[in-house]
């Protein structure tokens, strides 16, 4: 028993559920927080299952909250003295409990990018470092929350369909829980990434086809095995894992929201989700009720969303040949792509269209300016922080905030995408990257004449 | 005929069936063969301007109908029309 339970996750889990027990009154334990489903189309309403589709219109379903219930017992006080993580903000999760085991995911820090900031013409800069995740991603706050549901519901296996990020995470969080993982994947990803999951034990599937050819395929997968896909039966409780970013940034920043908010789109999911976030803590009065500005950031060679912003329209034209270095964000059929567009337009916003090569020197320049080392589309944020304020949507004076979705050692190829010379070639460093020095012998006297030749 | 396969959501609708077989023809003259076959349907797929609902993606032959010639797109004998929710997110 002792040595199969992981001490540092069972610590955090029962502290988390010590506190909230003590914060909970029995009155409120009498109606529940989770009031069910509801289709964001039409609005029919359905007791909380394994289900992802109205069945009136097949519209998306989402999960219903009580908010004054959630409200009784989550407030600035009760949430400073809950435990690190996600789950010290339960009430506005769909899961009933903080589940027994789980990775330790969320509070990840919040940055002051001083020295990137002037780069990208901002005056003040937060960066929301997720690289800190357990598999180096956001996406581990979305998979925790379903899995967390997934487990009540008692699936038989854990399953996704990735652009690579959720891959690890969907792999990882099956380990911690103990079920197996199907991870389908373009079959073209990146080395890296594919690994990731292969490490944590998940069976790794690779499609001939495009992400939207491997989201297909699992749609009919998902409704043949009654396997649990994160990202698609079990998408309503998996799309509000996003909205702790919202919560944290409210929290790190003393219970308040920034004047901008600029977040990677693939699919829109998260990019909306975290706007939701901060409605909520409106609404309950945990922070005051300001406007903030929402700018997404796509990949120029992938970029229905940013597109469609530009047109004025919110009819997405999808993307049959995604062609970027950004697989992260390579989705060419957005699920929420219509509410991220609605999304910026109203808030004051923009979706903003970012060429790969733009992405890899916001890579660079964030990684040699701040320590902060992101894949892909990371840079794309960033390169959107840039194009936002050019483009008027960042102002003088604003705060804004850039979510760093993902680490940078899943994408290593991407950062030295327009360098002059250097590259990395088959996994080993190159000679003549810049800042890579030649091979020389182990002795001080070769170290002082490299450095002679070099200052 | 070509044959339409059916998601579960729908399937309440097509009294369990996970295929309908439906003459031929272009895939909007198909998709009126099958709510013709299966009225309950219509509601579910048909949206008020009488265009496929926003929250159908039509695949012939695995391939999104909006990528061919979207709702005039020929279906032939033994083309396989698959009815999917929108539903596409990393």
């Amino acid at each position: 028993m002792t040595l199969e339970t992981p001490i540092r996750q069972r610590t955090n889990a029962a502290a988390a559920a010590a506190t909230f027990t003590d914060a909970t009154d029995a009155t409120d334990a009498e109606r529940p927080r989770i009031t069910g489903m509801a289709c964001r189309s039409c609005g029919h309403a359905q007791p909380l299952a394994i289900a992802y589709v109205c069945p009136a219109c097949f519209g998306p379903l989402e999960v219903t909250y009580d908010l004054a219930i959630a409200g009784s017992t989550f407030t600035r006080a009760a949430i400073e003295r809950r435990a690190p993580g996600i789950w010290r903000y339960l009430e506005l999760l769909p899961v009933d409990a903080a589940p027994a085991r789980s990775l330790a995911v969320g509070s990840t820090p919040l940055i002051a990018a001083d020295r990137l900031a002037p780069v990208l013409g901002v005056d003040r800069l937060w960066l929301k470092d997720d690289t800190r995740n357990p598999s180096l991603s956001f996406k581990d706050r979305a998979v925790a929350v379903a899995t967390a549901q997934a487990v009540a519901f008692g699936v038989s296996a854990l399953a996704c369909a990735s652009t690579g990020n959720l891959a690890g995470a969907t792999a990882a969080a099956a380990a911690a829980v103990g079920l197996p993982a199907y991870v389908f994947i373009p079959a073209d990803l990146e080395p890296a990434k594919v690994d990731h999951a292969l490490a944590y034990g998940a069976t790794v599937v690779p499609v001939a086809g495009t992400y939207d050819d491997v989201n297909r395929l699992c749609l009919e997968v998902a409704d043949e095995t009654g396997w649990g896909f994160v990202n698609i039966n079990l998408r309503p409780f998996y799309a509000e894992g996003s909205k702790t970013l919202a919560y944290e940034i409210a929290e790190q920043l003393g219970w308040r929201s920034p004047d901008v908010l600029v977040a990677p789109v693939a699919s829109g999911a998260m990019f909306t989700r975290v706007a939701r976030g901060f409605e909520e803590l409106a609404a309950l009065g945990l922070i005051e009720r300001r406007p903030i500005r929402y700018v997404g950031g796509q990949a120029q060679g992938c970029s229905p969303v940013a597109t469609a912003f530009e047109r004025g329209t919110d009819e997405i034209e999808p993307i049959r040949e995604p062609n970027t270095i950004v697989r992260s964000l390579a989705i060419g059929n957005p699920a929420d792509g219509r509410y991220a567009v609605e999304l910026a337009r109203d808030s004051g916003g923009s979706i903003e269209a970012i060429p790969d090569a733009v992405t890899a020197e916001a890579i660079r320049d964030v990684a040699r300016l701040e320590g902060i080392y992101p894949e892909t589309a990371g840079g794309v944020t960033l390169a959107a922080v840039a194009a936002a304020r050019r483009r008027g949507v960042i102002r003088d004076g604003d705060e804004v905030v850039a979510l760093i979705t993902g680490n940078g050692l899943k994408t290593p190829a991407a950062r030295t995408l327009g360098l002059a010379e250097g590259s990395l070639e088959g996994g080993r460093v190159a000679p003549g990257q810049p800042g890579l020095a030649p091979i020389i012998r182990p002795s001080l006297s070769a170290f002082e004449a490299w450095l002679g030749d070099a200052s | 005929m070509s044959t339409v396969r059916i998601p579960p959501t729908l399937r309440a609708s097509t009294g369990g069936a996970k295929t309908v077989d439906v003459p031929a023809g272009s895939v909007r003259e198909v998709i009126r063969g099958l709510v013709t076959a299966h009225p309950s349907l219509h509601s579910q797929l048909i949206a008020p301007d009488g265009d496929l609902n926003r929250f159908v993606n039509a695949f012939l032959n695995d391939t999104d109908v909006r990528h061919l010639q979207d709702l005039d797109t020929p279906v032939a004998d033994g083309d396989t029309l698959v009815l999917l929710p929108a539903m596409a997110g990393g």
